[in-house]
């Protein structure tokens, strides 16, 4: 999740209020904010992916301010008009269809604030923008560019400019594959014919959404006094969130904003749009839902706290926040300005019949069971490699791979003999008899929803040099016996065991699983010593036998 | 009285090697008049040790023996010696010598430069080396070399025993190869005690009997016999009894817990199919951590699962896009039936809450669940991390179920874990709504330790499921964590090592 950095005296400035270290950090997280850390002027927070509202410094102290107690109530912003206008040409309908537009002037800039400007355009791209595919957003000093801008596609070997950090011209498939920030994010044009490309009055490329912006009119500087921005993507509506987002930021510096006419095939609109939305609130239905008895100034109080105007039941809810789409989004706003740490907890007088599920039951009996004959039990991974279960076993079963492990683990077992026969080799430094037991899941093909049959199996391995045929029959005999049922070994072959020492496990006319003695070969393939002898058997069929 | 009280403890094996001590001390000679093992005389010994009846003197000695060349040149002397017999007063060449002597040529190279160091021989050198007597070869030749002299004395030797004024030689030799070995060996001698030499003139053949036998009871022998009184103070080899693992051990633990709380256990599949996962629980398809690098997907022909049924599957993808019914504006995207279709392994086991809500009737309402297990993330082996988890999932489906229930829940179900205080914070799940993150105080490290989330399932989430928006309470805090804690365990990995000294001796889940 991301983290910002922010000055604490800056923040404590966009406050308006210096809390002592305690309850700074205190209200910090009960604000809904991780706090990391707070050290000499430096303040970390992680921001949850709910709220790209607050990843600047602007954003956040916004927010507290209000939660505090020092600022409430929605910010109002005032948004002029530019008279500027921006041309979207049908060309990036299949390419990257949507840009949302805005001014912003009368800034002031030093290292600090570039740097600040930096950070909310990198943070949004991450988290809000989903990696610049979602949404990407590029911010240009006005006094290098000229309008009307024109947003449109071309060919890529059509468009060229010289990219931020390049000395050269490089066209925009040279720039996917010469250019830092192509390599990085080339992908998301891939596969299309034409880019997407804002271009100025003067015939200027001012940028490649999503890539890069241009070296010539694509950085801000201590000169730079107004700038102009655009966000580009695939939904018109996340774009005109992500750009209130930075344009409400850019005005708690002192902006001022401007908004621009977009002039689409279809229609025009204008942008930024800074209307709150408004919602209904059904105040009884939150009430409820938190457990609480609000009155309507009381809940007008806690909404103004997170930044809200309540009126007449209606919430009006400020243009930069993404996340409200259900009442119960407005719920917890008001749960976390009411304080969870207010929360009278209760546990109801409800009345239900607690039950352990039956097949889980049935394992924790055959557990205790095997406890009894001095069993250890063992609890290994589900994911191993292929090599331990076939290549070791000398088996050659179909197994279920994983398309993307990043360990050695890229399978899920088929058998759980594999892994017992793993803890005998990492456990020869230690004490004979070895003799241990697993119960746990296996995974096969299967005629289910994801084509994976799932099986709780049970295996059991006894090691020591005068383990054999019969110390084995007489444990899984000792079970069966114990369950109630008859089990019988017919003889059979398998490539694991030693030939004329293996059996199939049958109850009840139904074949189980295997018995025997693990063969030399197997037990050279792990490295083993000592002799093992094993039983490995589907333990749902057992129960379902009950 | 003391001394007869010992008698009565003696084991047959003591009382078998007591007399021998009258006339042996040393080890092996022990051994021989006791007619025992060495084993069987240790036993003893140490025992007796145990009793203060003797003490045992522990010697390790280095012994020098002759080795193959040390053997031969011993019986035909050494070579130098037969060089030095060869040479006359005149230089001679070396081929002379050779002959003279029948030493081979690296012997005669092995002589030249020892004699010379002794000032035994003269040398020249011409078309080929020129070789006569030296002045000290008169002395050699009758008295001798050192290391002549030092190979005269029997062997094997002591290591110790060897005089300052041998060392030079003795060196010399240890540096010849294959001549001398030294070996370790080790002595041990036994002094009696006081009581010990009160003891050995005892008569302890008195009889004692070992062990209780049936045959006794049966004719009641046992009535005219003395038990011999064991010693039941002394330490026995430990044995170890069968044990469930001790990750089971909590996990049984804590499901007693719940049971207890009326909760059902649900379990289920740890392969799900995207829809399940994610989808059912309102995570939009474009969530980072549905994404390659934190969630396993299957491979081969198992990529994809089948779609559910046509009317859950609609009703879920309209409030994604547009809320559908439940009141939501939904994540305002268009939806993928690819994406839903893509199998994974289970992120978390809140996909089993998903799934009973999808099968409840409102006459099976109010409702409480709760589920323990395996879930899985992408991430490779180290000693905070590991792709398998385990997570304790709860539900409470309750019309009349609120915020302040799910923090009363929580409360009591960590304070029966062993967690006394727990306070909540506000977090971000995007399946509940609010959102909390639950912090336990850790009495032993005096701090509060994050333990995991839970939240109010969305509308979004409950409505298409369960068919009406009821609140539903739900929690999964990670379970690893309290386990970890309750075993003293810091590396993730140990959990799953299966180490069997570990797993034998660890002590059992105490709660």
């Amino acid at each position: 999740m991301p983290t910002i950095n922010v000055s604490k005296k800056e923040f404590e400035q966009l406050v308006g209020k210096e809390l002592p270290l305690d309850q700074l950090k205190d209200r910090i997280s009960m604000l809904g904010t991780d706090l990391e850390k707070v050290e000499d002027d430096e303040i970390e927070v992680e921001i949850f992916p709910n709220r790209p509202d607050m990843l600047s410094v602007q954003g956040f102290a916004r927010a507290f301010s209000s939660f505090i107690g020092e600022k409430t109530g929605l910010r109002h912003y005032d948004v002029k008009k530019s008279g500027e206008k921006i041309i979207v040409d049908g060309s990036v309908k299949k390419v990257r269809p949507f840009t949302a537009c805005a001014i912003v002037k009368n800034l002031q800039f030093n290292d600090e604030k570039i740097k600040e400007v930096i950070q909310i355009q990198e943070k949004l791209h991450i988290t809000y923008g989903r990696n610049r595919k979602k949404a990407a957003i590029g911010v240009y000093p006005m006094e290098k560019i000229s309008f009307p801008i024109n947003y449109k596609a071309n060919e890529p070997n059509k468009i060229k400019f010289k990219p931020l950090e390049s000395e050269q011209e490089l066209t925009g498939l040279q720039i996917l594959s010469q250019h830092k920030a192509g390599r990085e994010f080339g992908h998301l044009l891939e596969g299309l014919d034409k880019f997407p490309y804002f271009i100025d009055a003067n015939n200027e490329i001012l940028s490649m959404p999503p890539i890069i912006n241009s070296h010539l009119t694509g950085r801000i500087s201590e000169e730079t006094t107004a700038v102009f921005i655009e966000c580009s993507g695939f939904d018109y509506q996340v774009l005109s969130k992500c750009l209130n987002i930075v344009v409400t930021a850019l005005a708690d510096m002192g902006g001022e904003i401007y908004s621009l006419e977009l002039d689409y095939e279809e229609d025009k609109k204008s942008s930024p749009d800074l209307t709150p939305e408004k919602m209904k609130l059904d105040l009884k239905y939150i009430n409820k839902w938190l457990g609480l008895s609000l009155s309507d100034e009381e809940a007008k109080n806690l909404l103004e706290k997170m930044g809200h105007d309540y009126e007449n039941g209606i919430v009006m809810i400020p243009a930069y926040r993404t996340d409200i789409l259900h009442q119960v989004d407005l719920a917890e706003d008001v749960a976390i300005a009411y304080g969870y740490e207010n929360f009278v907890e209760e546990i109801p007088n409800v009345a239900t019949i607690g039950e352990e599920n039956k097949l889980e039951k049935f394992a924790r009996k055959v557990r205790e069971i095997l406890v009894g004959l001095k069993l250890l039990e063992v609890k290994n991974y589900h994911l191993t490699t292929a090599e331990n279960l076939n290549e070791k076993m000398l088996l050659e079963n179909k197994l279920i791979p994983l398309k993307n492990a990043l360990g050695e683990h890229n399978h899920l077992r088929n058998i759980i003999l594999p892994s017992l026969l793993l803890n005998l080799k990492d456990n020869q430094h230690h004490e004979y008899p070895q003799n241990i037991f697993e119960i746990g899941r296996t995974f096969n093909h299967g005629k289910t929803e994801t084509g994976v049959k799932e099986t709780e199996k049970l295996a059991v391995v006894l090691c020591h040099e005068k383990t054999d045929f019969t110390e084995i029959k007489q444990a899984l005999t000792a079970l069966m016996d114990s369950l109630g049922l008859e089990v019988s070994i017919k003889e059979t072959e398998h490539p694991s065991y030693i030939v004329g020492r293996v059996g199939e496990i049958i109850v009840n006319d139904l074949s189980l699983g295997f018995i025997g003695e693990l063969s030399p070969e197997v037990l050279n393939k792990w490295d083993l010593m000592v002799p093992v002898v094993g039983f490995e058997l589907e333990l749902e069929t057992v129960f379902d036998l009950i | 009285m003391e001394l007869k009280s010992l008698i009565s403890k003696l084991h047959p094996l003591e009382r078998q090697v007591l007399p021998v001590l009258k006339s042996e001390t040393e080890l092996s000679a022990i051994i021989k008049s006791s007619q025992l093992d060495e084993i069987s005389v240790m036993r003893a010994l140490q025992w007796l040790e145990n009793k203060e009846v003797l003490k045992i003197l522990k010697e390790e000695k280095k012994i020098v023996n002759l080795d193959t060349n040390g053997i031969k040149y011993k019986e035909e002397g050494f070579p130098e010696r037969k060089f030095l017999e060869a040479l006359t007063t005149e230089f001679q060449s070396l081929t002379t010598i050779a002959k003279k002597s029948k030493l081979e040529t690296e012997e005669i190279n092995a002589c030249i430069g020892i004699l010379k160091r002794k000032l035994a021989i003269d040398v020249k050198k011409e078309e080929e080396l020129m070789v006569k007597l030296g002045p000290q070869a008169d002395k050699i030749l009758k008295d001798g070399t050192f290391e002549e002299q030092l190979l005269k004395k029997d062997f094997p030797l002591d290591l110790d025993s060897i005089q300052d004024t041998e060392k030079l030689a003795f060196d010399e030799l240890k540096k010849r190869k294959n001549f001398l070995k030294i070996e370790d060996e080790k002595k041990l001698t036994i002094t009696l005690t006081d009581l010990g030499k009160q003891l050995v003139n005892e008569d302890l053949s008195g009889e004692f009997v070992n062990r209780l036998t049936t045959g006794m009871l049966k004719t009641g022998s046992w009535k005219d016999k003395a038990f011999r009184a064991y010693d039941v103070e002394i330490n026995v080899p430990k044995v170890y009894p069968g044990k469930k693992h001790f990750v089971n051990q909590a996990v049984e633990y804590a499901k007693q817990v719940w049971i207890d709380m009326g909760f059902k256990e649900m379990t289920g599949d740890m392969v799900a199919t995207s829809f399940w996962c994610f989808d059912s629980l309102f995570v939009p398809q474009d969530h980072p951590a549905r994404e390659m690098q934190d969630t396993f997907f299957l491979g081969g022909d198992l990529e994809k699962g089948q779609l559910p049924n046509k009317e859950l599957l609609e009703k879920i993808k309209n409030t994604h896009e547009n809320g559908g019914n439940t009141g939501s504006k939904g994540w305002q995207y268009t939806w993928s039936d690819d994406i839903t279709q893509t199998n994974v392994l289970r992120t978390h086991t809140t996909i089993l809450s998903a799934k009973t809500l999808s099968q409840l009737k409102s006459e099976d309402l109010p409702a409480k669940f709760f589920a323990l297990g395996k879930n899985f993330r992408n991430e490779a082996l180290d000693w905070k991390h590991l792709f398998e988890f385990n997570q304790t999932e709860g539900i409470v489906i309750d019309k009349n179920a609120n915020f302040r229930h799910l923090l009363g829940y929580l409360k009591e179900f960590f304070k029966k874990m062993g967690f006394s205080k727990a306070r909540f914070r506000p977090a971000y799940f995007p399946y509940t709504e609010p959102s909390v993150e639950i912090d336990v105080f850790h009495p032993i490290k005096n701090e509060w330790v994050e333990i995991g989330g839970a939240g109010m399932f969305r509308p979004e989430v409950v409505v298409p499921l369960l068919g009406e928006n009821i609140p539903v309470l739900a929690w999964g805090p990670g379970f690893d964590r309290l386990i970890l804690d309750n075993y003293d365990i810091t590396d993730i990995r140990e959990l799953y090592k299966n180490d069997l000294k570990q797993l034998r001796e660890m002590k059992v889940w105490l709660k």
